[in-house]
């Protein structure tokens, strides 16, 4: 007889998870030793550089800003049933609303730039995850190449409009103009140094708060209700009358608007100008965070300041241990996701049964107390 | 003559940038045939290109880089095998990870062994591919037309670029006329029919991995032992991701697969031509737009706007054999 | 890998008709909690057709699956021909003569007859022998048996009879000297299951034997030399065909249980709230499915819907509840047309004032990862009572949850706890809970106690009964036809999606629905005269 059972909520929730990211952990551990440096050594120094000092801490919260809404990129189209890996071309593509309006308004306030350029941004990016999003639910395509393909698509239109049309004529990088004023995200360093240059920003704010609205979306709205039905159970939202497609197209929109939402990190936060490249991997960061967040905002926040503490002091690591490259991150990045989202299964069984038989050794112990118990009586 | 030379010119640089799109759908085909996705090609062409060239540096030999390169893209598509097959996990999260691995392993290991930013040391000898000439090649070259054809064209090239198009009718005959094509293609369609039949699903799963292993490593030798001489940071730029378009382009058909490859392969060929080049009454044509043709096309082409691509019934979902 | 060479004499011949071919002995099987099979004891002897009845969900299909090597017993023994064996596999099963056609075939849409009928038995590593030598086999089978198919169509271009042919040349291509027959007419026309038992008979009579698994007494009178009875996963008694009668294994299959009969009074039908006329509907290959149904169901009475699974009912429901557009004809819910675009269908038949409890709960009608609360509000998650606006009230939600498991007996009563940790009887209430208490003027009802245990059968048939007591017009499908007899105030059939007939539930005789059941001018495939005829 098969002693497996169901997990659990909390060994689901937060003892899988762990275990899987410890084994993530302890496979970088042996790339380090591989290449000739202490584990040990190098998780001090990330540790330190990660959150050690105010600066350090900024990058690190800067980081996970941009974790933040790509994580959310991913994990509100995945509620939906949609595998979005797209947010790295819609935050590409937001980045064009977001240089344009802050270059336009620059002379007046940060005030009114900020949330225009975050509409321009996030109406753009939100455009670049409608079309997967419309020709999945409308024209039955496969919304993973769909997105694959409009990063790529992304980026060369990028690249053609930096090179030929945002390109100032003096320059010889292939970068917009750069805004000097209210364009700008306020940097928390003005009115705390402590975070020494770091370019943690007002946008983390934005990030916190888009947190929020999701929780409040997915499990406080009539829409969210909708989405998580649909993303269970297309069967079920078609029989309760929830037209599915347009809950694709919904969804995939909000998600590319909230990978949008990097843009104005990176482009008005740090840059200043539009710069090739500037998403440098976030979006596909989010995979991770939204995986190993379990789709859930606390899960996600936490996720994204794992991940930014892992960015900021990775480039720690990598000064201080040049053996161990900025790339040491990508090789954990990748671990996590292997571990956490594609082997999510490699503990579970061997848990069921453990759980199982716990279970199983209590109930019989029961059964005999009870027998035990009719016997006295007899 | 001066346009046919140049055209020449054209289609052999085609070629050359076709091989490895080419060897990468095939690998792709074989996996996605037998229900396995795979978005983890580029990952396992970029792994493979890192171990050929670093093992030719060491060695000398193009042979045994190209040993390696497969078989290090064998133990990537191990992992995604044991990740989607054994553990059931998600194919795309599993590709996803085999393509981070390998762009963060490649320049991690590079660095650390070789110290030269990540690449590794320039190949010469015996430890690239070089040309081989067919023969009379020499002779034919002033031939008019034919000389241009077959010495320019169709003779000089590397081995693994004639392995390559040998790759295609192999496919198609192991595909649809051997056992081995027949099982792989029904795991694809409908697992529980093979089962029933007794045939063990997930090994012939595992088998159709491990070709699109050899076939990535091939890919990547190819990159960085024949085409190129060594190993750069991210060398695959894309081509696997152009390589899975590619595939639904030719609706998971392998004869279509090269006409598919090869059309991108002459996209990237032309816009490589055309980059700062005037055309008259065009100007200058924007090198972007040919670049995104490829993923333009494979999403009007998903989205049925032209035709159809329907992939194989199963794929992306584990087999489940209950008990 | 071993290859199974389709060798048609490849048991020996001195085997004689009537000794034991396949003997079980104690088989023990759990699935969870589930115990599908319960020591079963079970002899098959050689060259006859032996039936194995039972009810729905009484562990036939699992006992066959683990003859076939596609589930592992938990304890038991297997004999073949005297001989113990393991099997772990369908290979071994196909290497030990034993073939299977499942209820749901395993054939791949898109490769060719020849192609299927090879797989997993191939010659050599390359296909172009096996291809011919298939054909010339098919060739053979095909005069031997009166199985004839096209060797070079698609499986997808095929008839659903045609397909199940290539399973039967399946198995004995493999050499199959038994054959297992999950449900085989379930699917079929009257005159596609008329050819099928003439397949049988021959088969029979060039020595091979057959297993055939039913809950149609009608076809284990016809055809089979020996039947089994299952119930609840026990094996009850084997018997000689011709020494039983139908009403002897209906008694063994349902047990001592007292026929489900439900205290009703007499019903007060009002006026028209459900009236479909001239309804077409074609399925999601294109199919007409549905071809010219009348039907009205009045305030105060309930009309159930018989038929042989698969005759069009389901798309009839699904028509009538706004998940499926009709091709032509008229739907009207108290007087006002249904008429939708896209899939907007669900919200607007709530709005008419429709509920529905979909044939599979777990596949439409709850998201089994959802909390119960969650699924208490499915389809209504826009009413004003969960909140106005864009928000939903959690805690409106939950008060409604807590009236449905108070008032449905709902157990554990537990708002919070993952619906998929319910049992099969509790979820379908969670259903029928949310959709009786969303106050509608007509129920809709598909298979309402599909998979549900006896104490729950009757509270939801008492549920039922109470709501056509309110006024309501109910409109109910089940295979099961003791379901409708005892629940429905009048009876229509349903047959190759037409309506044949209508039946008053007081007079009607469980023959007179079978009859109609089976198509009326096709009877000639089931009637006991044949059987007498061969067993002479």
């Amino acid at each position: 007889m098969s002693v497996r059972k169901p997990l659990p909520r909390w060994a689901d929730l937060i003892l899988i998870p762990a275990l899987n990211l410890t084994l993530a952990f302890l496979v970088s551990g042996l790339v380090v030793l591989i290449i000739g440096e202490s584990p040990l050594e190098a998780v001090q120094i990330l540790l330190f550089g990660a959150f050690g000092y105010g600066e350090g801490l900024g990058y690190t919260l800067h980081f996970a800003t941009n974790f933040v809404f790509a994580g959310l990129a991913f994990s509100i189209a995945s509620h939906a049933g949609q595998f979005n890996i797209g947010a790295e071309g819609q935050a590409y593509i937001a980045g064009l609303g977001a240089i344009l309006v802050a270059l336009f308004l620059d002379q007046t306030h940060w005030l009114i730039v900020m949330p225009l350029a975050m509409l321009a941004a996030g109406a753009l990016g939100g455009f670049w995850g409608f079309v997967p999003g419309y020709l999945a639910a409308k024209r039955g395509s496969h919304v993973v190449i769909t997105t694959i393909m409009f990063n790529f698509i992304a980026a060369s239109i990028m690249v053609y409009l930096l090179n030929n049309v945002l390109k100032e004529p003096s320059n010889m990088a292939p970068e917009s103009a750069s805004v000097v004023n209210a364009g700008k995200m306020p940097q928390l360093r003005e009115f705390w140094d402590f975070f020494g240059f770091a370019p943690v920003n007002v946008m983390l704010f934005v990030a916190i708060a888009a947190l929020i609205f999701t929780y409040i979306l997915l499990w406080r709205t009539e829409l969210g209700y909708k989405i998580r039905t649909l993303g269970k159970n297309p069967d079920a939202a078609h029989y309760a009358g929830i037209s599915n497609s347009a809950i694709v197209m919904i969804s995939m929109t909000i998600a590319g608007a909230m990978a949008a939402m990097i843009a104005l990190n990176e482009v008005l936060g740090v840059q200043n100008r539009l710069v090739l490249d500037f998403v440098f991997g976030y979006g596909f960061v989010g995979i991770a965070v939204g995986l190993m967040g379990r789709n859930h905002p606390i899960g996600i926040a936490l996720a994204a300041i794992l991940f930014g503490a892992l960015y900021q002091g990775g480039q720690e690591l990598a000064f201080m241990m040049p053996a161990v490259t900025r790339e040491m991150i990508v090789v954990i990045q990748a671990l996590v996701i292997l571990f956490t989202g594609a082997m999510e299964g490699l503990f579970r069984g061997p848990l069921e049964t453990i759980f199982g038989l716990i279970e199983f050794s209590k109930n019989s112990d029961a059964e005999t107390e009870k027998d035990q118990h009719k016997d006295s009586k007899e | 003559m001066e346009f046919f030379n140049s055209s020449i010119f054209m289609l052999d640089s085609s070629i050359r940038l076709t091989v490895p799109l080419l060897l990468a759908c095939l690998a792709g085909l074989y996996s996605e045939r037998a229900g396995i996705f795979d978005i983890g090609l580029e990952g396992k062409m970029l792994a493979g290109a890192f171990a050929a060239a670093t093992v030719a540096a060491l060695s000398g030999s193009a042979l045994y880089g190209l040993m390696a390169g497969i078989g290090v893209s064998i133990i990537m598509s191990l992992i995604h095998g044991v990740a989607s097959i054994t553990f059931r996990g998600n194919q795309i999260i599993s590709g996803v990870a085999i393509n981070f691995l390998a762009a963060g392993l490649t320049t991690l290991l590079g660095q650390t062994w070789f110290r030269q930013g990540g690449r590794t040391p320039q190949l010469s000898g015996d430890a690239r591919f070089t040309g081989i000439e067919l023969p009379y090649a020499a002779e034919l070259a002033d031939v008019p037309i034919i000389g241009g054809i077959y010495s320019e064209l169709l003779s000089g090239h590397n081995i693994l670029v004639y392995v390559a198009f040998a790759a295609v009718p192999i496919t198609y005959y192991v595909l649809f006329h051997t056992r081995f094509g027949l099982r792989l293609r029904a795991s694809g369609e409908n697992p529980k029919a093979v089962d029933t039949a007794g045939v063990n699903v997930n090994f012939m799963r595992f088998k159709a991995v491990i070709i699109t292993g050899v076939l990535c490593g091939i890919a990547g030798a190819y990159l960085s032992t024949a085409q190129s001489a060594g190993f750069g940071n991210n060398m695959t730029a894309g081509k696997g991701f152009i390589a899975l378009a590619a595939l639904i382009f030719a609706k998971w058909m392998p004869i279509r697969a090269l006409f598919a490859t090869l059309l991108f392969g002459f996209l990237d060929a032309l816009q490589i031509r055309l980059q700062g080049v005037e055309l008259p009454m065009i100007g200058e044509v924007p090198v972007q737009l040919i670049q995104a043709l490829p993923y333009v096309l494979t999403v009007i082409l998903l989205a049925g706007f032209i035709g159809k691509a329907v992939g194989p019934k199963a794929g992306g979902i584990p087999y489940v054999k209950e008990r | 890998m071993t290859e199974n060479s389709p060798n048609i004499q490849q048991r020996p011949k001195t085997a004689a008709v009537g000794d034991v071919a396949i003997e079980l002995v104690g088989i023990n099987k759990h699935f969870g909690p589930v115990h599908a099979n319960k020591d079963i004891d079970l002899k098959i002897r050689r060259g006859t057709v032996h039936g194995i009845v039972g009810e729905n969900g009484a562990g036939k299909t699992t006992l066959m699956s683990i003859l076939y090597g596609f589930y592992t017993a938990d304890s038991g023994q297997i004999l073949v021909d005297g001989k113990p064996v393991k099997i772990n596999d369908s290979s071994h099963a196909l290497e030990l003569g034993i073939g299977m056609v499942h209820q749901h075939f395993m054939l791949v849409d898109n490769f060719t007859v020849l192609e299927n009928v090879i797989l997993g038995a191939e010659d050599s590593p390359l296909l172009k022998t096996s291809l011919a030598k298939a054909r010339s086999v098919l060739a053979q089978l095909a005069t031997d048996y009166e199985l004839e198919v096209d060797p070079d169509a698609l499986i997808e271009d095929l008839s659903v009879g045609g397909q199940q042919r290539v399973e039967i040349l399946k198995a004995l291509y493999r050499g199959a000297q038994t054959l297992i027959l999950d449900e085989p007419t379930g699917v079929l026309t009257p005159s596609e299951a008329d050819h099928l038992f003439k397949v049988l008979e021959t088969l029979r009579a060039q020595g091979k034997t057959i297993i055939l698994i039913t809950h149609k007494l009608r076809e284990i009178m016809a055809i089979t030399d020996d039947v089994s009875v299952m119930r609840q996963g026990a094996m009850v008694k084997t018997l000689i065909t011709k020494n039983t009668d139908p009403a002897e294994l209906a008694e063994l299959m349902v047990g001592r249980r007292v026929l489900l009969r439900v205290e009703k009074g007499e019903a007060n039908p009002g006026d028209v709230l459900l009236s479909v006329r001239d309804l077409e509907v074609k399925d999601d290959m294109g199919v007409l499915r549905v071809k010219g149904v009348d039907i009205d169901v009045r305030a105060g009475e309930i009309v159930g819907i018989a038929g042989v699974a698969g005759n069009g009912q389901s798309d009839l429901l699904e028509a009538v509840t706004g998940m499926r557009q009709a091709s032509a004809g008229k739907i009207q819910i108290k007087g006002k047309d249904l008429r939708f675009s896209g899939d907007a269908g669900g919200a607007l038949v709530r709005k008419l004032g429709l509920a529905h409890v979909p044939e599979d709960r777990q596949e439409a009608g709850l998201v089994i990862e959802f909390e119960q609360w969650e699924n208490a509000i499915l389809g209504y998650q826009d009413d004003d009572k969960y909140g106005q606006g864009v928000f939903l009230s959690i805690a409106a939600a939950r008060a409604e949850a807590n009236e449905h498991i108070k008032k449905y007996d709902i157990r554990p009563a537990n708002n919070r706890l993952k619906t998929a940790n319910f049992s099969g009887g509790n979820q379908q209430k969670i259903v029928l809970a949310r959709e009786m208490s969303s106050n509608p003027d007509v129920l809709v009802i598909g298979q309402p106690t599909r998979g549900v245990d006896i104490g729950a059968i009757e509270f939801i048939h008492n549920q039922i009964i109470a709501m056509r007591d309110a006024g309501k017009a109910v409109l109910l499908v089940s295979v099961e036809l003791d379901e409708i007899r005892s629940l429905s105030d009048r009876i229509l059939v349903m047959f190759d999606g037409h309506i044949v007939g209508e039946a008053d539930p007081a007079t009607a005789t469980e023959s007179e629905l079978g009859l109609l059941m089976a198509g009326i001018e096709d009877q000639s495939a089931t009637k006991p005269e044949n059987n007498k005829e061969r067993t002479k």
